[in-house]
């Protein structure tokens, strides 16, 4: 019995970790397409100035 | 951390590979068009910026809206300036296939590249088709309305037509359809922030050719990115855990 609580225990701690990995890996993605496409600091944007035009991201 | 680690490695690779192709692409057929239109930009200096233009006034001002600012560092045109669009295109093309990557695992995992090439096809009408219909690719000198709602109907546009379509694809039930089916038209029913005026010394045959360019590049970016993203996953299926079910 206890070996069987154990092993759902694990297979839902392991899901939960999978789960936060992804999302961790999801709001990374999401963090760096904001920082490159949105952002408004001069030199970023003089930088990405093609791409984004390029991209179609709103851009000044 | 392995998952974590998995997937941004994959994502690195199929960024790399996506970013470098629509470098490549970029340098051909938007670029080009880009600097024509700046010709016009600088000729008629009245259109550049909306906000700029109305704080300082005058074409002087005007004529420094399209850089803000003359102190700000801008890369060197030229090879300078192409590589930082092609830095852009890798650093993001990271970017977007972590989210393809992962919205992919939640969904059960890319089983090789052709399922790749679908959510490819996914990802091109969720950031490029979608937001596009309301808000075009434009050119340089043409007028737009306000910056930040502009960012805010995009956003929400990409956020609610990804929400749709996989309402759409994974949710086996006419009534969860009927409702993805909603939110992708919703955005487009309230309608994108437009200028007040389309006056723009851009010929509307160079921005048509724009939007085509842009369109179509891309296409091919996100079918890039989607290909590698399914091919490299199958090498790492061990560690991710094998694909679990067929969605295309």
């Amino acid at each position: 019995m206890a070996t069987h609580a154990s092993t759902t225990h694990d297979v839902a701690s392991s899901a939960q970790s999978r789960n936060l990995q992804l999302a961790l890996a999801g709001l990374l993605g999401i963090f760096i397409i904001g920082f490159v496409g949105f952002s408004q600091l001069e030199a970023m944007h003089n930088a990405g100035h093609d791409y984004r035009h390029s991209m179609a991201f709103p851009c000044h | 951390m392995n998952i974590f680690r998995n997937v941004v490695f994959a994502a690195a690779l199929a960024g790399l590979c996506a970013g470098i192709v629509m470098a490549v692409l970029q340098t051909a057929f938007t670029v080009p068009l880009i600097l024509q239109a700046e010709t016009f930009e600088e000729a008629a200096p009245e259109h550049s910026h909306e906000a700029t233009d109305g704080v300082a006034g005058g074409a002087e001002a005007a004529v420094q809206a399209h850089t803000h600012d003359e102190d700000a560092w801008a890369p060197a045109d030229g090879f300078e300036r192409a590589a930082y669009t092609a830095l852009a295109n890798i650093v993001t093309g990271v970017g977007f296939a972590l989210l393809v990557l992962v919205a992919s695992e939640f969904a059960g995992g890319l089983a090789n590249w052709r399922q790749g090439l679908f959510w490819g096809l996914a990802g091109f009408a969720v950031f490029t088709l979608a937001p596009g219909l309301g808000l075009p690719p434009e050119l340089p000198a043409m007028p737009a309305a306000d910056l930040l709602s502009r960012q805010v109907w995009w956003i929400a546009t990409v956020a609610l037509t990804a929400a749709g379509l996989a309402l759409i694809a994974f949710r086996a039930s006419p009534l969860m359809a009927l409702i993805g089916v909603a939110l992708i038209v919703a955005p487009h029913v309230v309608g994108a922030p437009q200028p007040a005026s389309y006056e723009t010394p851009v010929p509307a045959e160079l921005h048509h050719r724009f939007v085509v360019a842009a369109t179509v590049t891309n296409l091919v970016f996100w079918l890039v990115l989607g290909a590698v993203a399914g091919f490299v996953r199958t090498r790492f299926s061990a560690r991710l855990g094998a694909p679990r079910a067929g969605l295309v």
